[in-house]
């Protein structure tokens, strides 16, 4: 059990348990509050309720078991897990993807990203009172998990993505599905944006709470809006791009305010800019060619191949009973997840199953800054500053 | 002064243990480096191999757009090494997390504490002789034992 230690002699503040079960700590989060009447004078988060010792489970699996242990990581971003999984595991290989699957690729992790901050804006704003904001925020989600279900067969654990490419062909019809979601979230997102950026309780809770230092947020490691709303225009698309992003055309959001209300203004300009990434894939996803990389004894051969050759039959059968072995070494990758930097450090020692797999969440590390950003606020604002760091407690617990 | 590892264009840099502090802060501080931003740490163990642990620094100068990676080696009877919290705030969670799971111990860090594992936790369930399924009970005495004594 984790205690805090109060102030010597003094009866003044008291110590106040909160979560881990607590409908704003998104998950199961423990806060120890130490309290001066509402005020927060120590906050010390306790976690890993959720620890399923996912790294460890990857050590037992083949390179390609593991891609469905990675999309219960941050189950908000389950495509981007997989990615970064992936094009570790292909830097390990030395494996070229395809330019078709990495547009593909680019295009659902933008997707992705839409759908995780509509999670996040609606249950931040059901947090701070504001009920509507999240119905409307997971009808358009609805509208993206369909598209999920239409590619892959599934809503949310899709395991799309897969070493050396996708796993199968866009659907017949999946321009038209994407289509009409592009042409219906703009208006969508003017209207969260009518319902909030200029409503005084919104404003009221969330401008000038939580803030951090430009310095202060480098210092703690912090990515992603965060970072980006301090005033740091670092992105991983744009700094380190991968899968292609460099012949996409979208602005990095920053501010400068470093507030609540600013990481609120970032992700939901983020969310127009991966509009304009989703419309820009669409255009550039050609309707042949190949979708995985050809490396025979790695990526598994086509159907057809395995009904009319023999080598193809037998690459199949081995791939999927003992796997395929990288050349020793370790391979780290670092994509930009809707949290912030996501990375993956993979290492092998020659073997089909991997040395070690080791996630850099970025949940994990953005909630140690959470004593700062409450210390010496209200209570009540501690639910606001959970919140506009956007963790998600399987990733933070992995 | 140190080993210099280039791997499919990544640049890693073998740190000699006792000089992990000082070529930590030399990488924050240099003008001409400016690493500022620790992005993770993390731990490998390549039992039974000696020395099994290799740490893994992953820093990023954002000024600069660069990447670099810090790698030190420890042997399994002695596993400590300086602490990082010092020159980044950001390593406190990184190195508990290390501590937890591979029992490698951070001289200077100000809370060392497990961080996703109960306190009574036995053992470190990360390093590769600890078994993929955990330990199991006995069930008539209640004791705890290895896989490895059931065969």
């Amino acid at each position: 059990m984790t205690t805090v230690d109060t102030v010597t002699g003094a009866a003044k503040t008291m110590v106040l348990n909160m979560g881990p079960q607590h409908p704003s700590t998104h998950g199961v989060l423990r806060i120890l509050l130490e309290l001066d009447g509402e005020t927060v004078v120590r906050a010390v988060p306790d976690i890993g309720y959720l620890h399923t010792g996912i790294e460890k489970s990857c050590e037992d699996k083949t390179y390609s078991q593991a891609i469905t242990l990675t999309d219960r990581i941050d189950y908000l971003n389950p495509l981007g897990n997989n990615l970064v999984y992936c094009m570790a595991v292909e830097k390990l290989l030395g494996l070229e993807v395809p330019k078709r699957a990495q547009y593909i690729r680019v295009m659902m992790v933008e997707l992705q990203r839409i759908s995780s901050h509509l999670v996040w804006l609606g249950t931040h704003a059901i947090d701070l009172g504001a009920m509507s904001v999240f119905l409307y925020c997971f009808r358009e989600r609805e509208e993206i998990l369909n598209i999920f279900e239409m590619f892959a067969g599934q809503r949310m654990m899709t395991s799309y993505i897969r070493i050396g490419g996708v796993a199968l062909d866009p659907p017949v019809g999946w321009r038209q599905a994407v289509q009409k979601f592009l042409n219906m979230m703009p208006s969508r997102v003017d209207e969260y944006e009518t319902l909030l950026t200029q409503n005084p309780i919104w404003v009221g809770r969330t401008r000038d709470i939580g803030y951090i230092s430009r310095e202060d947020a480098i210092a703690l490691s912090l990515t992603g809006p965060t970072l980006r709303a301090a005033g740091v225009a670092y992105d991983n698309r744009k700094v380190f791009p991968y899968s292609s992003y460099q012949e996409f055309d979208f602005a990095v959001p920053t501010r400068t305010e470093s507030d609540c209300y600013a990481r609120y203004l970032v992700r939901v300009a983020e969310m127009r800019e991966s509009l304009k990434i989703v419309r820009q894939a669409m255009k550039k996803i050609t309707d042949e060619g190949p979708i995985r990389a050809e490396a025979p004894g790695i990526i598994p051969p086509q159907r057809e191949k395995m009904k009319t050759e023999m080598e193809a039959l037998i690459y199949h059968f081995k791939i999927f009973t003992e796997g395929f072995s990288p050349p020793p070494g370790e391979a780290f990758v670092a994509v930009e997840s809707p949290r912030g930097e996501l990375g993956c450090f993979v290492a092998s020692d020659g073997s089909p199953k991997p040395l070690r797999v080791h996630f850099r969440a970025p949940s994990f590390i953005n909630l140690q800054a959470l004593p700062k950003l409450s210390e010496g606020r209200l209570i009540a604002d501690v639910v606001a500053c959970i919140g506009t760091i956007d963790i998600v407690l399987g990733e933070v617990d992995r | 002064m140190a080993e210099v590892i280039e791997h499919r264009g990544d640049t890693a840099i073998v740190v000699p243990r006792n000089l992990l502090r000082t070529v930590a802060e030399r990488c924050r501080m240099d003008s001409k480096l400016q690493f500022n931003l620790l992005t993770d740490a993390t731990c490998l163990d390549r039992y039974p191999v000696e020395p099994r642990f290799e740490l893994n620094y992953q820093l990023v100068s954002i000024p600069r757009s660069d990447r670099v990676r810090l790698l030190v080696k420890l042997s399994g009877q002695d596993p400590v090494v300086d602490s990082l919290v010092p020159v980044w705030p950001g390593a406190n969670w990184l190195e508990r997390e290390i501590f937890d799971l591979f029992g490698i111990r951070f001289d200077g860090h100000p809370d060392l504490r497990r961080i996703l594992l109960p306190e009574d936790w036995e053992g470190y369930p990360l390093r590769r002789d600890f078994p993929v399924e955990g330990y199991r009970d006995v069930p008539s005495t209640g004791e705890l034992f290895r896989k490895s004594t059931l065969s």
